[in-house]
């Protein structure tokens, strides 16, 4: 045996180490999803064994009462998640509709990128600020409408606010990406403005149209801290959106400081339903994709 | 307030560096340790300013040791205890049955106040008053008497999360359970539901009276109102007048011992007491 | 931008007109709001900005003082995210990227993993590194457990990003190394990854904008002490947590807190913006949301 190696043995086994690496990191990262999920499973374990699943689907939530050993319905919250969320995507994928078709194809081209980099910068603004911004501005201006202010309505603005850049862009993307054949063809059949972007552009621009709303209900079921802020946290289905409601989120997040024993597993319970919730939702975004294009 | 030398770049430098060398050093694997010399306490966001207070002379007093106070709620303070991340935990109440593997320090006295803002026409509530807000059952200011008949407002009910104790020691107190609060907004530490009490006229929220006192003396815009008769202060809380009231309580693992047991006797002396009483608690050092 | 862009017919009938209308209108809110947002930062923020700000500790809970602590908890969990991410992110990404692996079954199912992991709510990520890293580690509250939260959390936006940059390495370059007889670890570190560096540093600045936009995940990680940490196992306060705690916790905290918005926005616009730039001269479309 020579001490000697070619340097094409070591080539050879630093190959073999890269891959190995890499597969590592690799299986690290995938890991981490499994990880969570687990984590999330074996902290609610223990609330899960000694309630069942049916009393999460309570409508009352007093984690701490009493005698009785408390109460752990997650379902005016699972509302109030819906609520904001559903609200918000409501309000924010029409204006991100026509921000996206201004961009893409009615505004001059100085104009589309101007309005392009507000909503980039609109997307780079942090939850928090968002969440302090509606608390300080908006929600004194609803309490002037009608009291008490925080609200599920405060949720709905500063949530749909928040989405509005992740549709915008993905409209934009999506309107891009509509093959110029098809447009071009139907300025040849004298198809005005509207029947052209409504009957022509929309539709094929629909699976990536599809997505970008996925991920933004996602991103709005998922928020919590602008809506930790501004909504209240009140445990209760609303009657009106004046309102004040506690989201999923918002819940873990004002109650987990200090949870105990089942308190704590059954907020980790309404982690394991946002993680599945939010989970679903991207499976079906990436179907979505799949149905149309090659992932990039 | 008192006012610090303006630390200006040397300040920031001298931390950056500290930080990057104790980021080395735990880089290279040394220190996973917590030394001896560093204390964390969590808890109570009642007694937490009086705590950060006592632990920065405890700090002056003792060069080279560190106290870290964390907020959460006294129900954190317990868990964290138990669960041994915490040194000592911050409980606002007294030690309920199931509570006896801690080991309980008393450190001071204080009470529970109803807080309205500054601007709010109403100075005192009778008791039965209070329960009929906190359950809905009242919801307009001009409802609660004459001389509030000109301010005809709904009523915005601050309550408190579950498992914070001030809610426990508020529910004892008028004999109402969690259920049958109807609240419109929902805080957890005191500050935040002292902040909701600023920025809203018609809102009403219990907190701890020392914070109440200690926040009005500042210049923030709440007042205290009576209960009954009794004027909510710290004094009716020292004299024993107050009803609302609740000893506020250190709690350890263990017996304390080594730094603990430092601190906590410092916590407990007459050193602090003027500390204590600059958040408006009672001390109860002779 | 180089993107497609499609004359339509000009507007006629009303139909097209009130597309028109309700376009300007969608557009001027989109702006008015933002115009007011920054509007209401700058008005209320900009007159507590100063060196002294930035450089002094936190006195009374935030209302006096500065955040010089806030800054370099912050810049420490930065940093720990960051060193925890880069090695696993890059791994993860030569893998799909340059081994092949992207289409085989293992291949399929980290990116399937990675995806999920991206939609994944950030309060989520605070549940788990709570329950993992603080209590089954052992980190307690500390930056560190902030920080290894925080490198979960960016991964998949990193790992995007870096394969999207080994991608963009021509072919050619690969060609050419082989043919010099170069081993597949020397093609990667000798050709690809120099040639891949600025996207890989732009998915660095990007991970860096989200880490340091989070709240909700440092809330039970890194916890909320507001002095300056003296090691990674202590608390300590980012920047995005004192505004939630001056704004939620601290009567009086409004002044303070626009001032550290202001501070955090400047710093992300920049972030942001450095990337966008960085990757509009990689010639790749700008940076995109989600």
């Amino acid at each position: 045996m020579s001490r000697w190696r070619p340097d094409a043995d070591r080539a050879r086994l630093d190959d073999r180490l890269l891959v190995v690496a890499a597969r590592v990191s690799a299986a690290a990262s995938a890991g981490i999803v499994l990880l969570i999920g687990g984590f999330l499973l074996v902290e609610s374990l223990p609330a899960l064994r000694a309630l069942g699943v049916a009393p999460f689907a309570g409508m009352s939530w007093h984690p701490t009462g009493g005698t009785d050993g408390g109460q752990f319905g997650l379902m005016p919250m699972l509302v109030g998640t819906l609520a904001a969320g559903g609200g918000a995507v409501a309000l924010a994928t029409p204006l991100a509709l026509l921000a996206a078709v201004v961009c893409v194809f009615l505004a001059p081209p100085r104009i589309a990128l101007l309005l392009g980099r507000v909503i980039e910068l609109l997307a780079g603004i942090p939850s928090v600020v968002y969440g302090f911004w509606g608390l300080v501005v908006l929600v004194p201006l609803i309490r002037r409408l009608e009291p008490p202010g925080p609200s599920l309505l405060a949720g709905i603005l500063v949530l749909a606010l928040m989405i509005l850049p992740t549709l915008a862009l993905a409209a934009d993307a999506a309107l891009r990406a509509v093959p110029r054949e098809l447009l071009t063809a139907a300025s040849a059949l004298g198809l005005s403005r509207t029947t052209t972007l409504v009957g022509v552009a929309l539709p094929a621009a629909r699976s990536g149209l599809w997505t970008g709303l996925l991920l933004g209900v996602g991103r709005a079921l998922g928020e919590t801290m602008a809506v930790l802020m501004v909504c209240g946290n009140v445990v209760q289905v609303p009657g009106t959106v004046f309102d004040p409601v506690r989201t999923l989120t918002a819940n873990i997040a004002l109650e987990m400081a200090y949870a105990l024993d089942l308190h704590r597993a059954a907020l980790f319970v309404s982690g394991l339903v946002l993680a599945l919730l939010v989970t679903v939702l991207v499976l079906a975004a990436q179907a979505t994709t799949a149905g149309s294009e090659a992932h990039p | 307030m008192p006012s610090l030398p303006r630390p200006g770049l040397p300040f920031l430098l001298r931390s950056l560096a500290v930080a990057a060398l104790t980021l080395l050093t735990a880089c290279a694997g040394e220190a996973p340790d917590a030394a001896p010399s560093k204390l964390v306490i969590t808890g109570s966001s009642t007694i937490a300013p009086v705590i950060s207070d006592i632990a920065r002379r405890f700090e002056s007093e003792h060069p080279g040791t560190r106290v870290d106070v964390q907020t959460g709620g006294s129900s954190r303070g317990l868990a964290d205890v138990r669960q041994g991340l915490a040194d000592l935990g911050m409980v606002s109440r007294a030690p309920k049955d199931g509570e006896d593997d801690l080991q309980w320090h008393a450190l001071a006295r204080d009470g529970l106040a109803l807080i309205v803002h500054a601007d709010n026409p109403a100075s005192a509530l009778r008791e039965e008053q209070v329960r009929a807000i906190f359950t809905g059952a009242i919801d307009t200011w001009a409802q609660l008497g004459d001389e509030l008949s000109t301010f005809d407002e709904p009523i915005t009910v601050v309550s408190k999360a579950e498992g914070r104790s001030t809610l426990e020691v508020f529910l004892d107190h008028f004999e109402l359970t969690a259920p049958e609060i109807a609240a419109d907004v929902i805080i957890g530490d005191n500050q935040q539901g002292i902040k909701t009490v600023v920025g809203n006229p018609y809102a009403i929220a219990y907190v701890s009276i020392g914070t109440a006192e200690f926040e009005a003396s500042q210049g923030t815009p709440i007042q205290l109102l009576d209960l009954g008769t009794i004027t909510a202060s710290t004094d009716a809380v020292r004299r024993g007048d107050y009803p609302i009231a609740r000893t506020l309580h250190l709690v350890t693992a263990d017996e304390p011992e080594g730094l603990a047991l430092t601190l906590l006797d410092y916590a407990r002396s007459a050193a602090v007491a003027d500390l204590i009483e600059g958040q408006f608690f009672v001390p109860l050092a002779p | 931008m180089t993107a497609p862009r499609h004359r339509l017919p000009p507007p006629q009938g009303l139909a097209d007109r009130l597309l028109g209308a309700a376009a300007s209108a969608a557009v001027l809110a989109i702006v008015g709001v933002f115009a007011w947002l920054l509007a209401d930062l700058l008005r209320h923020g900009l007159g507590g900005l100063s060196w002294h700000f930035l450089m002094a500790p936190v006195e009374a809970a935030g209302r006096a003082g500065g955040i010089a602590p806030i800054l370099v908890s912050t810049l420490a969990i930065l940093a720990i995210c960051l060193a925890a991410a880069l090695p696993i992110g890059l791994g993860t990404a030569i893998l799909l990227a340059e081994l092949g692996d992207a289409n085989s079954r293992f291949g399929r199912f980290v990116r399937r993993c990675l995806d999920i992991l991206a939609g994944m709510p950030s309060i989520v990520f605070g549940l788990f590194g709570n329950a993992f890293f603080s209590l089954v580690l052992g980190l307690g509250f500390s930056l560190l457990a902030g920080g290894l939260t925080l490198a979960c959390m960016v991964l998949p936006l990193f790992i995007r990003e870096a394969e999207e940059g080994l991608r963009a390495v021509p072919q050619e370059q690969r060609l050419a190394a082989a043919a010099l007889g170069l081993g597949r670890w020397r093609m990667l570190w000798l050709v690809v990854l120099p040639a891949a560096a600025p996207g890989l540093f732009v998915g660095l600045v990007l991970a860096v904008g989200r880490a340091l936009a989070e709240t909700a995940a440092l809330l039970f990680t890194s916890g909320y002490v507001d002095r300056m940490p003296g090691s990674l196992l202590d608390s300590g306060r980012a920047l995005s947590i004192h505004i939630y705690d001056l704004s939620m916790n601290v009567p009086g905290g409004e002044a303070n807190a626009y001032t550290a918005a202001l501070v955090l926005v400047a710093l992300l616009l920049a972030i942001n913006s450095a990337a966008a730039w960085l990757a509009g001269r990689l010639g790749r479309a700008r940076w995109q949301v989600a």
